[in-house]
């Protein structure tokens, strides 16, 4: 650490080189992040909770059939690591004439991951909500439907919003996973920045400064809409 | 009229109502007292079809189920309607505001226009005492308040029957009288009604009935002052000392 500070500041002409570098590398940088980075992560998440949305009220379900294909979808992505999926579905579906471009590959497994994960924390919350609430919504005539919609879902998405923020501002980290299949999300353009000047600390460090900024900000987000959303709640 | 043949209800192995037969003439209030697990909320719950019973028949208004056999779900939805409920813990929807709870119920099940909904609502929370209160959530009310946004939800959907759940029960003292107003102006406007109470001066001054049930069967049944001051049997007896 001294010794890299050292060589930094003891030669001006390095010095120079590597703010040169951390400044050219800025555009690019930036570029992966509102190209990729955060479309990926932004599409991902929606696709993904409507999956898990989908995903949860089947597990809630009455009729075994859902039941059992929710379960089992959760398990499998839960119990696989995301990045061998990602191999699966970019360099394994070809295998049987699957060719998928890079960042819908990503897409897709982006959104499963989040699906089953986020199932759970929907479902957990649909359940927390007391039965009295579904009954005040029987009692008024409503179908089941219809009380899992206007009665029920939006009061689980207040009591889900902490972790599913949480879940978002993991996959936007997770997103750089998509690097491995070629998608020139931040990282990826970190990397292929470094190929040519191998300053890795700095570059990969800036990238890392550059997610941190952008969660950051979601977890204002995140705060700002809890608080909107507490204003009902006793 | 509601007439209530042979209902049972049976939750596992345990017998909770065993033969309720029951008939309300249209614009009567029956209160229905009994000791803590006598099948009240059962009862109550049967006829507004949360709790499905393992036979009987329950007629309201020229519509009939019959329990005895299997009853499809859209024909429960529509006997549902005839019937609206007053729960002891309100059970008001939380992120909707006063006037949004009442209307929730027309616009969605009924259909009707929204701002038509949000008219007849507005008049629904004036006649309980809210008109002031129409933008609150359930939050920033008061139990009795909460109750009485509650009663006027089930109102909106214009039931034939008003089921009450010992509606005051989970009030501060001080806050019971506003919701027994509530519910004898609605007694004085005809509105049938079927309560489960401990009031007693409620029973005595809006009840034309008055039911003691003990151990899932009604044991007696008479006029208020009949009941209160000279009970037949000796179970309402014991049950009436206890309590007063
Ligand atoms: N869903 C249920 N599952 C199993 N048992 C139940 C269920 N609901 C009620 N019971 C039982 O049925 C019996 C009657 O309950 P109910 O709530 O109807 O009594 P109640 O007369 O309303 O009593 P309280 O005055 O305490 O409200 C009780 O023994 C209760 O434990
Ligand atoms: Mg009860």
């Amino acid at each position: 650490m001294k010794m890299y500070l050292n060589s930094i500041f003891a030669d001006p002409e390095r010095t120079a080189r590597l703010v040169d570098i951390a400044k050219t590398s800025l555009q690019p940088l930036l570029e992966g992040a509102v190209m990729n980075t955060i479309p990926l992560s932004i599409i991902s998440f929606i696709i993904g909770l409507i999956l898990a949305v989908l995903t949860a009220i089947a597990r809630i379900s009455q009729v075994k059939f859902f039941q059992i294909i929710a379960r089992i979808y959760v398990s499998a992505i839960r119990g696989t690591p995301l990045l061998v999926q990602l191999f699966i579905i970019f360099y394994g579906l070809p295998n049987i004439g699957l060719t998928i471009d890079p960042f819908i590959s990503a897409v897709i497994g982006f959104s499963l991951s989040v699906g089953a994960y986020a199932s759970e924390i929907i479902r957990a919350a649909i359940l927390s909500i007391p039965k009295g609430q579904w009954e005040a919504g029987y009692s008024i005539g409503m179908s089941y439907t219809q009380a899992l919609k206007r009665i029920i879902l939006p009061q689980a998405a207040r009591v889900s919003l902490p972790p599913l923020s949480n879940s978002f501002i993991s996959l936007v980290k997770d997103t750089s996973l998509a690097s491995v299949v070629l998608v020139t999300e931040m990282f990826r353009r970190a990397q292929e920045i470094t190929a040519a000047n191998y300053e890795f600390l700095l570059v990969y460090s800036e990238a890392a400064l550059i997610y941190w900024v952008i969660c950051f900000f979601l977890s204002v987000i995140q705060g700002f809409l809890e608080k909107r959303l507490e204003r009902y709640v006793s | 009229m509601i007439s209530i043949k042979g209902l049972y209800k049976q939750f596992g192995q345990l017998e909770v109502l065993k033969g309720i037969d029951l008939q309300v003439e249209k614009g009567n209030v029956v209160v229905v007292i009994g000791p803590s697990g006598s099948g009240k909320t059962t009862m109550l719950r049967c006829l507004n079809v949360l709790e499905t019973p393992t036979k009987g028949v329950i007629l309201i208004e020229g519509q009939s189920l019959d329990f005895s056999k299997a009853v499809p779900k859209r024909s429960v939805a529509s006997f549902r309607r005839l019937t609206g409920m007053v729960f002891q813990n309100y059970n008001l929807f939380p992120h909707k505001t006063a006037i949004e709870n009442v209307m929730e119920g027309p616009v969605i099940v009924k259909g009707v226009d929204k701002e038509v909904a949000r008219k007849r609502a507005k008049v629904l929370l004036e006649k309980v005492g809210l008109g002031d209160k129409v933008s609150y959530y359930p939050a920033q009310l008061s139990g009795g308040q909460q109750q009485r946004v509650g009663i006027a939800r089930a109102l909106a959907m214009e039931p034939e029957v008003m089921l009450f759940d010992e509606p005051t029960s989970a009030l501060d003292p001080e806050l019971v009288g506003e919701v027994l107003k509530v519910m004898k102006d609605l007694a004085q406007e005809g509105m049938t009604m079927i309560v489960v109470t401990h009031e007693m001066r409620f029973a005595r001054e809006v009840a034309d009935e008055v039911i003691f049930m003990d151990g899932g069967v009604i044991v007696e049944r008479n006029k208020p002052e009949e009941i209160f001051t000279n009970p037949i049997e000796e179970r309402t007896r014991k049950f009436l000392n206890m309590i007063q």
